[in-house]
């Protein structure tokens, strides 16, 4: 602990520690957004048809939506033709086939954010889909997983592998016209990773990927398509870190998760975008989608996120729990400091018999940050025997800041049991005088009860991810104590 | 909002031929209040449920008619079956409203205490005008939605109550709304005004009751304002008919350390909307909302409460319950907004509901909104049925099947009854809520005795 603060306080002085610009030529469209970029984009990914079609047809939807308004979020308006929908790294070109093969220059980038790529990989037993910029360059452990059965590769190699699997599920869960950014995703995203698990197989090793935007303008829209068979299992865990910027940028992901009979996928994301600085200025929009579908009867999926960063979250990853007996969970740490805002939350359809959902948010909110919990727990008529347990709670730090719970709950079903209890509160004087009488400085005090405040949350988290979210939570409340 | 255009233009041409009519067109003040309210009607219309706050209500029923004022009432169709309602074993001040009309000969608001008025909102027009002009569409905003605003444009009558610093007002004060049969759908608008000076007391009892089984709608807009150490205890219980729609709204302006107690009792209507708004607009001042909302049958019922912390040290208790049988569908919102500044504000909010049969809904959506850091606020929420457990102990200790459902449906409802001080109003709900209770017959006197 004491070593760990000592650290806490060096990094604390820092300016933000990722913000460092890698220049590599990229092969970038000229910014702006019409039917002729979406078709240079499919392409450029050589892409079958029936992709052009889609896109084209989210393409037309998203014109006819405007952008939503209800989250308790101040969005500065997004002008979309200034964006550029399209930039790869030029190395992709040559197709680089192992490690030693990679751009050395994105390789330095990776050794500055601390993650050197083979090294961490060995060493953690992941396999890692490095995605610079809206390209994957890197996939390791493909072999290993091959071997099971295992698909794990970028979303536009999925394309032209598997076009059969990626037609069958592709908008299955989030359809194109679901929202707007939903759609704007649709339309022009580039790439993403996917994940297949066939029948009764449980991946041998967490699956990773490290999100990085970097070149300027450049907006990333992801796709992520993750399907797990019957009775399969995967763990595949999300991570992001940017570069400083003064303008903001623009991410529309959207994440689809299908779980069939049987089938349980782990889903956990670590995010820590450039938040904007003190004043507010700049920063990442992290305008995300995601959602799973527990297709199958004894099925499982679970979110656990840790959101530090980015200047604005929007995102409820989502549980649609169709299969009778399926189970839903939703673990979330969202910090909003400095200017951050954050409306984040959960929706969990319950549609089957003896459905199950948990939902538990931390929200921590300190310096001017905003930070909403926006959630939905729906029971259908058919949903025979339910059960949802909804705990949020949120800290605040400082008298700048604001918490605030938005929780809906529409129960339909009269066998259903819906239980949602949420509290408020700040630090009190008596825990923190308890620590300083046992001889914590204020600091460590904070960070201690701060952690033990998210310990429900982390203790969901695989491992490596759970010390990084608690080194990134100190880092993040930087200036909050006192 | 074109959808509803032509209503609007049937609204406020009715406002046009009946402004004359309305009380105090003498007072240019008042004629302006009703000209903004029809103003914001124009532009609101009735609200659909794409509004966040009507999201769960869809008032479509309610615009399928048009309402024409209620007037020239026939007085002699009370029926007896309202005796009940009247409150005969309490001792009150009453004044009597018939189809939005005061009633004189149904009033005994006599016997009041020095320093307390109690008159009809016509003659306070005429009597006080300075005082309804300080308070009157001060406090609810009549732009909130478009009943507020056709509230403010049409109000007719009401009650207003006045008490001055330090006045004591020992017997409850009881206003009795009766809505009459009529062959047209016809609307009540109601408009109450309490205003309590520095440190007095007193109780208030709001009854709105059917005597007849016709199509109408009341619109009401209460509005009370509490001085430094005044205590108020408010009492609203709504059991009109059928078919009836009924929306509220009670906008409540707190001073320092005063008090507020609400007891809200929502039984009757095919569709009832209630807003209870409370701001605690000075330090330390405190407030406690309790609920109890019955459906069955097609009913809707809608409660939204706002308590707004404003100022250091207020203090909000909030407990909602709801009963829910046959196609009810109730809604539940609760709004804690603690605005900064307000340090050491401290809130609890609860919304429990029990679903009876297959087919009723419940939407509820506590809600907190801080801004301050040094609080103390906490929600909960539930919606569930009967435990079976609690069934089955009932059940091994030789109480039957029928006998134990009412028993445990009476016992969560009496949670919320057992905290009305005032035993004939507590009857008065019990009674209530055991005509919604299935099995209720199964329930002898001697079981609820051991209860309570």
């Amino acid at each position: 602990m004491a070593a760990d603060n000592q650290e806490v306080a060096e990094i604390v002085k820092r300016e933000y520690e990722h913000g460092f610009y890698t220049e590599v030529d990229a092969d970038t469209v000229p910014p702006g957004l019409n039917e002729d970029v979406i078709r240079l984009i499919s392409k450029k990914k050589n892409e079958p048809q029936f992709m052009l079609d889609w896109r084209l047809k989210a393409y037309r939807h998203w014109l006819t939506m405007r952008p939503p308004n209800w989250a308790k979020l101040q969005i500065a308006p997004i002008d979309y033709q200034a964006i550029s929908y399209y930039s790869a790294p030029r190395s992709k070109a040559d197709g680089p086939k192992s490690l030693d093969e990679v751009d050395p220059k994105l390789l330095e980038t990776y050794e500055k954010l601390g993650i050197p790529l083979h090294e961490r990989a060995a060493l953690a037993g992941v396999a890692v889909d490095a995605v610079f910029d809206s390209v994957s360059v890197a996939t390791t452990f493909k072999d290993k997983l091959a071997k099971e059965g295992i698909i794990f590769c970028a979303f536009s190699e999925a394309v032209q592998d598997h076009p059969a699997l990626i037609e069958q599920y592709l908008g299955s869960v989030v359809p194109y016209g679901d929202n707007y950014f939903a759609a704007l995703n649709s339309a022009v995203f580039t790439d993403g990773s996917f994940v297949f698990i066939p029948k009764g197989v449980r991946c041998p090793m967490e699956l990773s990927t490290y999100f990085r935007i970097n070149a300027a303008n450049t907006g990333q829209f992801e796709r992520t398509l993750i399907i797990a068979e019957d009775q399969a299992y995967v763990s595949y865990l999300e991570g992001c870190t940017a570069p400083m910027r003064d303008e903001n940028q623009l991410h529309a992901a959207v994440v689809e998760l299908v779980a069939l009979e049987g089938a349980e996928i782990k889903y956990s994301t670590v995010q820590n975008w450039y938040p904007g600085d003190e004043e507010g200025r700049g920063g990442i929009y992290n305008f995300v989608t995601k959602r799973g579908e527990c297709r199958g009867n004894d099925s499982k999926i679970s979110w656990t996120q840790v959101e530090t960063g980015s200047a604005i979250t929007w995102k409820y990853p989502s549980c649609i729990l169709r299969g009778d007996n399926s189970v839903g969970a939703f673990y979330s740490v969202a910090l909003s400091n400095l200017c951050q805002q954050a409306d984040t939350g959960t929706k969990m359809i319950h549609l089957g018999k003896n459905t199950r959902s948990t939902i538990v948010s931390k929200g921590i909110s300190a310096g001017r940050g905003q930070n909403a919990y926006r959630g939905l727990v729906q029971i259908g008529r058919g949903a025979d025997d339910a059960r949802n347990y909804t705990q949020c709670d949120s800290l605040l730090m400082g008298d700048r800041c604001g918490a605030h719970t938005f929780p809906y709950m529409e129960v339909k079903n009269p066998t259903a049991k819906v239980e949602h209890e949420a509290s408020t509160s700040k630090i009190s004087e008596d825990q923190l005088f308890y620590c300083r009488s046992r001889g914590l400085s204020d600091e460590d005090a904070v960070s201690m009860i701060v952690n033990g405040f998210c310990k429900q949350v982390f203790r969901e988290l695989p491992m490596e991810f759970a010390v990084e979210a608690q080194k990134l939570l100190s880092v993040s409340l930087e200036g909050a104590v006192g | 909002m074109s959808a509803v255009t032509p209503l609007a233009d049937h609204y406020a041409g009715v406002f046009a031929d009946l402004r004359k009519a309305l009380p105090g067109r003498q007072l240019p003040w008042l004629e302006a209040i009703r000209e903004r309210g029809m103003a914001a009607f124009t532009e609101l219309g009735f609200p659909t449920t794409r509004n966040e706050q009507w999201k769960y209500t869809n008032v479509r029923q309610l615009t399928k008619h048009t309402f024409a004022p209620a007037h020239g009432a026939v007085r002699s169709t009370l029926s007896s079956g309202l005796d009940q309602s009247w409150l005969p074993d309490l001792k009150t001040h009453r004044l009597a409203f018939i189809d939005g009309q005061y009633a004189p000969e149904l009033s005994a608001p006599q016997g009041l205490p020095d320093g307390v008025k109690l008159s009809p909102l016509s003659l306070a027009l005429q009597q006080s005008p300075e005082l309804l002009e300080e308070h009157l569409a001060h406090y609810a905003h009549g732009g909130a939605n478009g009943f507020a605003a056709l509230n403010e444009a049409f109000m007719q009558e009401g009650a207003v109550l006045q008490l001055a610093d330090g006045a004591v007002l020992e017997t409850p004060v009881h206003l009795v709304f009766v809505a009459t049969e009529h062959a047209q759908p016809v609307w009540q608008t109601l408009r109450n005004l309490i205003v309590a000076g520095a440190n007095s007391q007193a109780a208030v009892i709001e009854t709105y009751v059917s005597a007849g089984k016709s199509v109408y709608l009341t619109n009401t807009v209460s509005e009370t304002v509490l001085g430094q150490g005044a205590r108020l205890h408010h009492y609203k219980l709504q059991e009109e008919g059928l078919e009836a729609f009924h929306v509220a709204t009670h906008q409540v302006h707190q001073g320092r350390d005063s008090d507020f107690e609400s007891h809200s009792l929502s039984a009757g209507a095919r569709l009832a909307r209630n807003d209870l708004n409370v701001g605690l607009a000075a330090e330390g001042a405190n407030c406690r909302l309790y609920g109890l909302y019955i459906g069955g049958g097609r009913q809707h019922v809608d409660n939204h409460t706002r308590i707004d912390h404003r100022e250091p040290h207020g203090t909000s208790r909030e407990l909602y319950k709801g009963v829910l049988g046959g196609r009810a569908r109730a809604v539940f919102n609760g709004q804690v907004y603690v605005h900064p500044h307000a340090q050491r504000s401290d809130a609890e909010q609860s919304n429990n509901n029990l679903l009876l049969s297959g087919d009723a809904e419940v939407d509820t959506k506590p809600q907190l909104e801080i801004y301050a850091d040094d609080v103390k606020c906490s929600h909960g929420a539930t919606v569930g049925q009967l435990d079976e457990n609690m069934l089955y102990y009932l059940r091994t200790r030789g109480i039957d099947e029928a006998h134990a459902r009412a028993l445990l449906t009476y016992g969560f409802a009496h949670d919320v009854v057992e905290r009305i001080p005032l035993a004939p109003i507590r009857e008065n709900v019990e009674r209530l809520l055991m005509a919604q209770l299935p099995h209720a017959d199964a329930l002898d006197d001697e079981l609820v005795g051991e209860l309570t």
